[in-house]
């Protein structure tokens, strides 16, 4: 027998009993929430930023925020950049980004995260290499919490899905974020409500 | 989960799913036993394999915050540790359940839900079945035991020490069996007993702040 089939066979053998699964209690607030204004504050908490309307002259948004970046990297129809995911297919080559544009099918208001897959990177590097992001999110996507977020079918039909929480940060020094740690250096969200031909999800 | 208990944070900031392999691609999933698959055999203790590594036990436990990572002598530490090692390593770690005041604090910040001090006392008890608690330990934890259950004989005790502490010269009292005195001094022994202070500043019948 191979280790393998040793170490599972030891875990079929070893199974503690089963029982019944607990019900799910509702995790929902009893008041009614401004989802926006809570997303915008956990967000916040993790150092992500977000921009409540889509900006009148993107380009010059762009300009004036990231004055140096040169490669612009655009995943979504609002926005053309100067590149797009698919000149990317050699993974690594997405470090020479310095601003990805994506947009994301759902924000989660209780931890400020947005979810994203390969459906919406089509590259997953461009995501991680770049220098910064910025996520295009429609504030009518906005679910209260994680446990609603689950709920969204990409979790199940992605091969990668991703809740993406402020830019990079790593947490295991003197229990103190460290920014940036191995991925984007500044998270920006912006509040840009789907164009009309497009399907919104249902989640 | 995983964040909130242990920095405080709502989120990671990278929380990644992944389902399948990448198209075109293969993805694998390396098993690593290292006794684990025995451990969920075992009644008592396969509830710590729930453990997700966030280390509040550790922050909120007395005795790792005194003492730190490195006096446990061991892969895992503090609370979790105690009760993880001894699946790996029986005689290495049997003194590891004893570093423990059983106050609880650590089952009750577990996110997952570990009963760890209950596990920490079933593994001394263990310890004492499998006679790993050594002779020295064994009668000294007798003796204590006495001790402690009989105020006056506690009290007794504790005058005596002090006492001797005062007139006995240093080289008595950090002999060999002062194991704690190897490397560092032991700490000033103080004026009075609390026992005492209470003594002399409350009266008896109203529990009320008398004047000395």
């Amino acid at each position: 027998m191979s280790f393998r089939d040793t170490i599972l066979q030891n875990v079929r053998n070893n199974q503690p009993s089963s029982r019944e699964l607990p019900a799910i209690p509702k995790f929902h607030s009893e008041q009614p929430v401004d989802l926006k204004k809570q997303f915008t504050a956990a967000l916040k908490e993790l150092y992500g930023e977000v921009v409540t309307e889509p900006p009148a002259d993107f380009e010059e948004f762009l300009r004036k925020r990231y004055p140096d970046a040169k490669t612009i990297c655009s995943a979504v129809p609002e926005y053309a950049g100067n590149r797009v995911p698919q000149d990317f297919t050699r993974w690594s080559d997405a470090s020479i980004i310095d601003v990805t544009i994506v947009r994301s099918p759902l924000g989660v208001a209780e931890t400020g995260s947005v979810l994203l897959s390969e459906e919406e990177f089509r590259v997953n590097t461009i995501g991680f290499l770049a220098h910064d992001i910025v996520i295009l999110l429609d504030p009518a996507e906005i679910v209260e919490n994680l446990h609603d977020a689950y709920g969204h079918p990409h979790f199940l039909d992605k091969a990668y899905s991703l809740l993406m929480s402020g830019p990079s940060g790593s947490a295991d020094i003197g229990g103190i974020t460290v920014h940036p740690a191995q991925g984007v250096m500044t998270l920006t969200v912006i509040f840009w409500p789907r164009a009309q031909n497009e399907t919104t999800r249902i989640v | 989960m995983l964040s909130r208990s242990a920095l405080g944070s709502p989120i990671t900031q990278l929380t990644s799913h992944f389902r399948r392999p990448r198209e075109g691609t293969e993805m694998h999933i390396i098993l690593v036993d290292n006794g684990r698959s025995s451990r969920l055999g075992m009644e008592k203790f396969w509830p710590s394999l729930k453990c997700i590594r966030c280390a509040a036990c550790m922050n909120t436990c007395p005795v790792y915050r005194r003492s730190g990572g490195l006096s446990y002598g061991s892969t895992y530490m503090g609370p979790i540790g105690i009760i993880m090692m001894p699946t790996f390593d029986i005689r290495r770690y049997s003194e590891l359940p004893f570093s423990s005041t059983l106050n609880g604090s650590c089952t009750n910040v577990c996110p997952v839900k570990i009963n760890i001090h209950e596990q920490i006392y079933a593994w001394r008890e263990v310890m004492e079945e499998k006679h790993q608690i050594n002779l020295v330990k064994k009668s000294a934890m007798i003796v204590a035991g006495k001790v402690l259950s009989n105020p006056t004989l506690y009290r007794m005790a504790g005058d005596t020490m002090e006492a001797s502490l005062k007139v006995l010269p240093r080289f008595a009292i950090y002999s060999q069996l002062n194991a704690w005195g190897r490397h560092r001094d032991i700490p000033q022994p103080a004026k009075e007993t609390f026992h005492d202070w209470y003594k002399k500043h409350r009266s008896q019948a109203t529990g009320q702040e008398t004047n000395p």
